[in-house]
């Protein structure tokens, strides 16, 4: 439709959305080649180093490991309550239902910070656990779980979950076979696009961390910030190098699983 | 379970909003004392001039992005919405490095008019990191409502005399009124909120999240800081509630 003329309009909002796209990615690029460059205010001519990543990692090693046994932890939360969770909204038709899934996304809408002082209030005196990282866990999958029950709930939705049961149970199957062998595999999509989405948001959660977290369980964030603040511009560069490591598959996957859902954008 | 973890704690929380040397009357001090008063109003004002601009900004990348095939474009919206999980910290320094002490602009306008421009540690700093998490998310539920129009309706509104500008504001704008209200509502509560990026920044910036986290830890006034995260919490959900109405349902979730 529109290869054939490519009118100046076109041209100029092309260079528009480059703009919009160097704005987002020019910093990105950035703050990985500064991680690497032996002195930025020489600049990159300066010379390369992988010195700061290196002082990164023995100094911040600890943050870097407990924000990844939390993103885990907190993936195996999300899948072991949020997956039956969903089914149970998909299947259910009643009033009950719609206020649980309305009640789940409360936790997207209020600021962390909200959320995270008002665990602190209620569970703060609880024995150790203001001292354990599960007291993060347990912010993070209030979080993320959102994402997994809507993310799986889409793919239920969309698929007729109950003739597909009906048929199975007519041939003798029991929930649980149910359950494993049909509903799981065919809301594979929702769950995959779910976890890499609770993986990526427990990871770079910050707003709830920083009042969570105590000296001894900062995590991955919460370390970033303290070395932006205290140290020396290439070291936190080095420091979001590493964590753009990790970061930057996870998003690209993301992209690549949500991509099927998406048949118009190749079909046209 | 849900309901130990957050609905409990959110009673909780309320409750000892109430208990501070204010009593209640902390939340009315939220709006009465000019202190609480003025960050509240800023980040208000913060939120909803991001939202407007992301809105902008996002509407006419993402209809173009929708509406052209060449080469280059699949790679350029996977660029686009990279950022989308980047954390508020990580945005703030990615502001530093646009527009911090050693950044890139300031570069630019000192070769350009021999005066570093360096604006990353006030509120425009924060406009700017705020817009840099708004857009990717933003240009995805565009990008998703542009698919759904027909452009046969524009080609019928061209063909009836209508100019570019009157198809955008009476064709394409109010069919992406619903997917604009979505995301506007969801990009002016995360920048309600968002708290990440200003401390990074600075922390001296005035807004609502960044007076809560000081009156918890440096003046540790739990109960002030009770009622303004109440507060702060109550005026984000209805925003996004009445968006939810406004919008028929259609507000997806994306923090």
């Amino acid at each position: 439709m529109s290869r054939a003329r490519r009118s100046p309009s076109f041209w100029a909002l092309l260079a528009f959305t480059l703009a919009v796209c160097a704005f987002l990615v020019v910093p990105v690029v950035l703050s990985m080649l500064a991680g690497v460059t032996l002195n930025y205010f020489v600049g990159w001519r300066g010379g390369l180093t992988l010195d700061w990543v290196a002082k990164v990692w023995t100094d911040y090693r600890h943050t870097i490991l407990l924000s990844i046994q939390i993103a885990l932890a907190c993936l195996a939360c999300t899948l072991v309550i949020g997956v039956p969770a969903a089914y149970v909204l998909a299947r259910s038709r009643s009033g009950l239902a719609r206020a649980i899934e309305e009640l789940l996304v409360m936790p997207v809408a209020i600021p962390g910070l909200a959320t995270a002082l008002a665990l602190i209030v209620t569970f703060g005196g609880w024995g150790d656990l203001r001292k354990s990282w599960v007291f993060i866990l347990i912010g993070h999958v209030l979080f993320t779980l959102p994402f997994m029950v809507r993310s799986v709930l889409a793919v239920l939705a969309s698929i007729d979950l109950r003739t597909l049961e009906e048929g199975a149970r007519s041939l003798g199957a029991s929930f649980a076979q149910r359950f494993f062998g049909i509903v799981l595999p065919n809301c594979r999509s929702g769950i995959v696009a779910g976890s890499l989405m609770v993986v990526t948001l427990s990871l770079g959660e910050f707003n709830m961390t920083l009042l969570l977290h105590t000296p001894l369980t900062p995590t991955l964030p919460v370390g970033l910030a303290d070395a932006y603040a205290s140290l020396r511009i290439e070291v936190g560069s080095a420091y979001t190098l590493v964590f753009f490591v990790i970061l930057i598959p996870l998003l690209v996957a993301m992209q690549w699983a949500s991509r099927p859902r998406d048949p118009s954008s190749t079909t046209r | 379970m849900f309901v130990a973890f957050f609905l409990v704690p959110l009673a909780r929380l309320f409750a000892i909003g109430g208990t501070g040397a204010l009593g209640w009357s902390a939340y009315a001090a939220v709006f009465t004392e000019s202190r609480y008063l003025s960050s509240l109003a800023s980040t208000v004002a913060l939120a909803a001039a991001t939202t407007v601009a992301t809105l902008a900004i996002s509407g006419v990348a993402g209809v173009f992005l929708v509406r052209n095939r060449f080469r280059g474009r699949e790679v350029l919206t996977a660029l686009l919405t990279l950022p989308l999980a980047f954390p508020g910290v990580v945005i703030g320094f990615m502001v530093i490095m646009l527009a911090g002490r050693q950044g890139l602009v300031p570069d630019l306008t000192d070769a350009l008019f021999g005066e570093r421009v360096v604006f990353a540690y006030s509120m425009a700093g924060l406009f700017v990191g705020y817009l840099y998490f708004s857009i990717p998310r933003t240009i995805l539920t565009v990008m998703a409502a542009a698919e759904k129009l027909d452009p046969r309706i524009e080609e019928a509104a061209r063909s009836l005399g209508a100019g570019p500008l009157r198809v955008v504001r009476d064709v394409i704008v109010p069919a992406l009124t619903p997917a604009l209200l979505a995301a506007g509502a969801i990009c002016f509560a995360t920048a309600m909120g968002a708290f990440g990026t200003a401390f990074t920044l600075a922390t001296k910036i005035n807004v609502l999240p960044m007076v809560i986290y000081t009156e918890f830890t440096l003046a540790a006034n739990v109960a002030m800081a009770a009622a303004l995260s109440f507060v702060l919490g109550a005026i984000t959900w209805a925003v996004l509630a009445v968006a939810r109405t406004a919008a028929g349902n259609t507000v997806a979730a994306a923090g």
